[in-house]
């Protein structure tokens, strides 16, 4: 069983002490052609040398590796140091993972977003892996007095197979790091891997089962005080005045300060601080309109007909294509706003000094936290340490520092270590959400049911670009025109697992079900042959790999016996986002006369799977949140407040709402290409199409509980 | 405040705390014992289960005076070795994604096969459907439950 521990700098050099010496690589992250360095040991632990190792040897048989990376619940914790341990032939159990906090000077893309860690990172962690043992095989060939080349290695041991002989990496690491580093390094055949592709445990799997402290809320220091913030009730209302007298008297309340339109109470628990919060008494003035749901409603349809647009695609002649057509298809689709809802609320642990600052807690982006309270109290960012903790969730939401500066804020204001919370109705309402968004998508199909012409407008909120104009279809069709209008709301909006796909997906999907049906085609038969034709002759940029969406069709097509199975209506969905290819097929079955889901069955090309257990997992998860959202994310407005406070209002799938999720991986040992967004988005367009077959009635909003089609089924 | 005597994992401890003070924050702030999860505080989504009596509660509604001299047990408590068939079957299944609702999903298993040693698959589904895993966990959650109660004589 693999141990896992949160480092410093300082605790690496303890283990290094500890370990009496051994092998230290350093590794430099800014460069991916670079190869690694010996650091001496001894340097290490007296903290002399400025090392940037993400991977020791000690002489115990101890390997320790950084995974410098966020956890959120990817797995990347556990998948990084899995690399590593393969290009060196480490044995697993013997393998240390530990979490690296923020060192700019040492990693790059010290992010969880984007699905972008691994396909980062994966050459410069087998080069890492391939180095070290390159070092332990020379060390041991030095010491046999035979040739290097008739040297192997397996399960942390090199072996002399003529001679029998064998040495553990523990008893060459010192001598190892004594040895000169290559200048190449081989790097093993895709056949040739033992440990990636094999199903390996969450590294934290004792620590989680057994109640570790392991997450921002968990973090408690002496001295620490607990803050609870009241943020302005609505979107458009700014602070006028405070009054915090009967909250500053109640039991354990220690200050109520107040910054920009947020009002903060500071005491010595959690609850003391969330009863005063509720006992102020706060008024606010109107600094933008206070939107309702039906106002967006509104905005929506205004700006679909005379909004401005802006033009994103442009192939050919669509006004020609649609006026030649033999059969128009036209088709809107709209979602609401979401919040993120990490189970693990927002919080963060920040103690501004005079001469420094330490942030503690759950952030998926570091560096940005780093930046942004620099700016806020005007220390260098070389005195501002952030340890980055296990983190409950983040699906986007930990991108922004906005809870990160309300934590330096107080502790600035108050003078002391504080733990800023927030409960979950501060997490539902206090902002930045998935934006809304409204689609229209018109098709042009001849007299034999050819797509001539295709139009998508997106109109956003809040959202830049709505679309992803280089996404299938585009490239498949002749004339084409893709353009976004922009609305700008004052609900706060940021990106949310798989930004703009999440919905995206769904509504194409969606509609080019509806256009294949109106071309008397079957869903499947008709995605292929535009990709055929994408391959073929191209129209304009294509920014996806039409082969490896076709395998994933098939795939998928054929591990769902796609058409041949009775009484089960199936739909089919397929999408590229963040570089990997996925596709579904939902499948609905009649029972007592209502729609039941059953069944979700993926394909999905990720390229090399690291680690088979969290790679299904991730996508059974993503299927899981992508359906969830889809069928109940229900988040409306009144008067710029969210009428959804906490999961009683607000339903999250659960476990008697899920169908079964069957998963296949297309082994086509391409390098990885990112697992933490790619499977949500196809899957409400696979569920809604299963829905259609079943029904004859289209899904054409989220959530579908308010859709009349869906009532009365969940 | 007033001063509460609370048996927890078999152990006295006493604490000072208002008494509408829910279970919850007392034993994460109060008492060092933060492996139990604060996720909605209206007992939606069972991220704070503990057993009370070895029954499953949700703390983040339990007032600390409505105690008593009941028996809370936490997820440090469960087993002394980290090794209780819950708690071993959900490494088997290797069912944590990012880990935050798992405590409370180990703690409502454990009571449901307390009471309930060879549950069905509906009886699982039911009661399971009462915690909320937000990275969707749920088949692998099912499964650990089968795993454990196969285990469990």
């Amino acid at each position: 069983m693999q141990t896992s521990e949160q480092t410093s700098r300082r605790n690496f050099i303890k283990i290094a002490a500890a370990a009496g010496g051994g092998l230290f690589l350093g590794f430099n992250w800014l460069n991916s052609s670079a190869l690694p360095v010996v650091v001496d040991a001894k340097k290490v632990a007296a903290g002399s040398v400025n090392f940037n190792s993400y991977l020791s040897i000690g002489t115990d048989n101890v390997i320790t590796i950084i995974s410098p990376n966020p956890e959120i619940g990817q797995g990347i914790k556990t998948a990084f140091p899995m690399v590593v341990a393969e290009e060196l032939d480490a044995d697993w159990k013997q393998v240390k993972t530990v979490q690296g906090n923020l060192d700019t000077g040492i990693y790059e893309r010290q992010v969880t977003g984007g699905s972008g860690a691994v396909p980062h990172s994966w050459e410069r962690l087998r080069k890492a892996g391939a180095t070290a043992r390159y070092l332990l095989v020379e060390a041991a060939a030095a010491q046999w007095n035979v040739p290097a080349s008739e040297c192997t290695t397996e399960n942390g041991k090199v072996w002399h197979r003529t001679s029998g002989k064998s040495l553990s990496y523990g008893e060459l690491a010192e001598a190892a790091s004594k040895m000169p580093a290559p200048t190449e390094v081989k790097l093993k055949k895709e056949s040739d891997f033992k440990l990636i592709g094999q199903s390996v445990r969450n590294v934290d799997n004792n620590n989680i089962a057994t109640g570790k402290p392991l997450f921002g809320l968990d973090v408690y220091r002496e001295g620490m005080l607990f803050a609870m913030i009241q943020r302005p009730k609505a979107f458009g209302l700014k602070l006028k005045s405070v009054n915090s007298e009967a909250a500053k008297a109640m039991p354990g309340i220690v200050d109520v300060v107040t910054f920009e339109n947020s009002v903060a109470v500071v005491g010595k628990s959690t609850w003391q601080v969330k009863k005063a919060k509720d006992a102020l008494k706060i008024e606010y003035e109107k600094a933008a309109e206070l939107e309702s749901s039906a106002d967006h409603n509104r905005i929506f349809q205004q700006l679909m007909e005379n909004g401005e647009a802006t033009v994103r695609r442009k192939n050919g002649d669509v006004d020609t294509a649609f006026k030649n057509a033999a059969k128009v298809i036209k088709s809107e689709y709209q979602c609401p706003f979401l919040p993120h809802s990490p189970l693990e609320p927002m919080n963060f642990f920040a103690h501004v000094r005079e001469d420094g600052v330490e942030l503690i807690g759950p952030t998926q982006t570091p560096e940005r936290a780093r930046t942004e309270v620099a700016k806020l109290t005007g220390i260098a960012p070389e005195k501002i340490t952030v340890e980055i903790t296990r983190q409950g969730g983040g699906f986007g939401r930990r991108l922004a520092a906005d809870f990160v500066l309300e934590a330096a804020n107080v502790s600035k204001l108050v003078k002391a270590p504080v733990k800023v919370i927030w409960t979950r109705e501060d997490d539902m309402t206090g902002g930045i959400y998935r934006p809304a968004v409204r689609y229209r998508f018109e098709a042009a199909l001849d007299k034999s049911g050819e797509l001539i012409g295709y139009k998508l407008r997106g109109v956003g909120m809040n959202s830049g670009n709505s679309t992803r104009e280089d996404n299938f279809p585009s490239g498949s069709v002749e004339n084409l025109l893709i353009d976004s209008v922009e609305y700008k709301s004052p609900i706060t909006t940021g990106p949310w697992r798989a930004p703009i796909t999440n919905f995206l997906a769904y509504a194409e999907q969606s509609f080019l079900d509806e256009v294949a049906e109106a071309a008397g085609k079957d869903p499947v038969e008709f995605r292929l042959a535009l990709l055929e034709k994408a391959k073929k002759s191209p129209v304009g940029d294509i920014k996806y790999d039409v082969d490896r969406m076709i395998d994933v069709i098939k795939l998928a097509a054929e591990k769902s016996k796609w058409g041949k199975k009775k009484g089960v209506y199936q739909g089919f969905s397929v999408y590229f986002s963040h570089r990997s290819y996925v596709a579904q097929v939902g499948e609905v079955v009649m029972e007592k006369g209502k729609p039941v889901l059953k069944n979700v069955i993926a394909a999905v090309d990720c390229g090399i799977v690291i680690n088979k257990s969290g790679s299904l997992q991730q996508v059974r998860g993503g299927v899981v949140d992508g359906l969830g959202h889809a069928m109940y994310g229900n988040m409306t407005f009144k008067d710029g407040a969210p009428d959804q406070r906490n999961f009683n209002g607000f339903r999250l799938i659960r476990m008697n709402d899920i169908p079964e999720v069957d998963v296949h991986f297309v082994d086509n040992g391409i390098s990885p290409t990112g697992l933490g967004e790619p499977a949500l988005p196809p899957a409400g367009g696979a569920v809604a199409n299963a829905f259609y077959k079943a029904t004859k009635q289209r899904l054409r909003n989220q959530p579908f509980i308010n859709e009349e089609a869906f009532k009365g089924i969940s | 405040m007033a001063s509460f005597k609370l048996t927890i994992n078999n152990r006295a401890y006493d604490a000072d705390v208002e008494q509408d003070t829910p279970l919850l924050w007392v034993l994460r702030d109060n008492l060092g014992l933060v492996g139990t999860k604060y996720g909605c505080g209206i007992a939606q989504c069972g991220a704070c289960t503990v057993h009370l009596d070895g029954k499953a509660v949700r703390s983040c509604v339990l007032p600390v005076s409505a105690v008593g001299k009941a028996k809370v047990t936490t997820i440090e408590g469960l087993s002394e070795k980290g090794d209780h068939p819950v708690q071993k079957a959900w490494d088997e299944v290797d069912v944590a994604q990012c880990g935050y609702c798992q405590a409370g999903q180990i703690m409502t298993a454990a009571a449901l096969l307390k009471e309930n040693p060879k549950p069905s698959d509906e009886q699982i589904v039911s009661t399971m459907s009462g915690n909320i895993c937000r990275c969707g966990t749920y088949h692998r959650i099912r499964e650990a439950v089968k795993v454990a109660a196969s285990k469990t004589n």
